[in-house]
């Protein structure tokens, strides 16, 4: 046996929790210069830890995330100024306590990163950022805000990121803070006592497309030790079991989220990647805006799609979309199988001709052509839950 | 899991069990655990030729596909076919209802090359040791 995908060893980033992965016995990887876990054998591994998500709670250690804080420096509208010029999304309509999804885009349209913007206060902003384009988005980021009056900060060490995950991480989470998490809504966050840490950002945000909740702690270990204890010891009444990067990607495929590298990168633009819904030209300019424009009135080359396995095969990151002929016409950005509905799933650029529902595409798997059809997205969307829970009506 | 006494193993983490000029051929519990949850399994078809250190088959998990090398030269006699439809056997019983293969040995020589099981144990426990370093 040989792994076909292994990482070479080098000197690893890790996190502060990153002996609590080690006890727990984690499979560890290299992840974007991190040494993170990528499933926990001993509490079931991967598999369990994708349905955990989906059916109850888990906790994942998203530390390696970067943060970067631009604040107001003399007079307030300098930070929205400088966050309006470098991301894609509209941040002029975000509330204080509110977040939503962008991106920052090169000149070409093409992504630099995409990130969640967290509106902090009057002229306060968060950006949190992918782990393996940090610096390349910090430098990004300071060069292209030196002409407004702002102030950029980088906090990516200062915290450790929890994810805690699933349909009951509310009942873990509120447990642990004073907090009311039922009346925050999805996308929005709030500042309270976590744990017994105070003024602790508490967001309901998430890459799992369910329910749930990112908390920011401070980043020396004996503080973010004792958290993941505390969210453990909370969730034990739920099953919560600790999950890796390995269930993270199947979850966030699920939900057609995009990863960088695959779904999104320097040579993908925003109308390829089909998510033109997060990009605001009302707003005004920003970088990338320009050349948006033109790819929307000259149209795109290729697309994002949904593929499921028709034949037996696992279609994998970079395999090759083919025509019946056996004609290149694509490539596989992110491909698994899918525990949630046990079947081979696949999200691959195809040109637009053959983005149709229905339309069969083959992957080639190890030179032979396997059957595929496009299939809608997200492979899985969770149920919307009733504004009143079924009991209070009826009594 | 204990490693069966009368096999024998390759670095690969590929086992033997030899009865006669047939050998029975699977993968060992360390690469079980290496690779997680088993979903997928190929391999080839009875009458195929394999030669020893050249892949002959794929097994996948979630996460990861890993190529299976044959310990050994000959022709195929048997293939496992349940595994189509219970690949995640491969993560229970790898050393005995998951075998993948069984192979008419055209070179019974190259036995001699494979580690015992004492041999076997004690590289694994050095490639545990460099993977925690």
């Amino acid at each position: 046996m040989e792994s076909l995908t292994s990482a070479p060893t080098i000197a690893l980033r890790k996190t502060a929790l990153n002996a609590v992965h080690r006890h727990l016995g984690a499979k560890m990887v290299n992840f974007g210069g991190w040494d993170m876990p990528v499933e926990y054998p001993s509490t079931g591994g991967l598999v369990a830890e994708h349905k955990a998500v989906r059916g109850s709670v888990g906790v994942f250690d998203v530390s390696h995330m970067g943060d970067i804080r631009i604040h107001t420096n003399r007079a307030p509208g300098g930070a929205l100024a400088a966050v309006q010029h470098i991301s894609m999304n509209d941040a002029s309509k975000l509330a204080i306590g509110q977040a939503h999804y962008s991106a920052l885009l090169y000149q070409q349209g093409t992504f630099v990163d995409d990130v969640i913007v967290h509106r902090l206060g009057e002229d306060d902003y968060l950006l949190v950022i992918n782990a393996g384009t940090r610096e390349k988005d910090i430098d990004w980021v300071r060069s292209n805000t030196k002409n407004f009056d702002c102030v950029v900060e980088e906090l990516s060490d200062a915290y450790t990121q929890l994810a805690i995950q699933g349909p009951r991480a509310i009942d873990v989470v509120q447990k642990l803070t004073d907090a009311n998490l039922s009346g925050l809504k999805n996308y929005w966050f709030t500042h309270g006592t976590v744990c017994g840490l105070k003024n602790t950002l508490i967001a309901r945000t998430g890459y799992t497309g369910e329910d749930g909740f990112e908390i920011y702690v401070p980043s020396d270990q004996a503080t973010s030790e004792a958290a993941w204890n505390k969210v453990m010891e909370a969730g034990k009444e739920f099953g919560i079991i600790p999950c890796g990067l390995g269930a993270r990607n199947t979850l966030r495929l699920e939900s057609k989220m995009a990863l960088y590298g695959h779904e999104i990168s320097d040579t993908i633009n925003v109308f390829e990647a089909s998510l033109d819904r997060y990009c605001k030209f009302d707003k005004g300019d920003f970088i990338g805006r320009a050349a948006l424009e033109q790819t929307k009135a000259k149209g795109i080359r290729r697309t994002l799609v949904g593929l499921e396995m028709v034949d037996r095969g696992i279609a994998r990151d970079e395999y090759r979309c083919l025509s019946e002929a056996g004609e290149p016409i694509g490539v596989v950005t992110s491909g698994s199988p899918s525990p949630t509905l046990c079947k081979n799933i696949a999200l691959a650029y195809v040109p637009p001709a053959m983005a149709e529902l229905g339309t069969i595409i083959y992957v080639e798997i190890r030179s032979q052509k396997v059957k595929a059809q496009v299939v809608p997205t997200p492979f899985y969307k969770r149920a919307k839950k009733a504004a009143v829970p079924q009991s209070a009506k009826i009594s | 899991m204990a490693y069966p006494a009368q096999y024998r193993y390759t670095k690969q983490h590929e086992w033997i069990d030899l009865k006669g000029d047939v050998a029975t051929v699977g993968i060992t519990d360390y690469a079980q655990h290496e690779l997680g949850d088993v979903v997928f399994v190929e391999l080839p078809k009875s009458g195929a030729k394999v030669s020893a250190g050249k892949s002959f088959g794929t097994v996948e998990s979630v996460k990861a596909v890993s190529e299976i090398f044959a310990p050994i030269s000959g022709e195929v006699v048997e293939t496992n076919g349940d595994l189509e439809k219970t690949p995640e056997k491969i993560n229970t019983d790898p050393h005995g209802a998951a075998w993948l293969i069984k192979v008419k040995l055209s070179d019974p020589k190259e036995v001699s090359a494979l580690m015992d099981t004492a041999a076997y144990e004690a590289f694994i426990a050095s490639a545990g040791k460099d993977a925690h370093a």
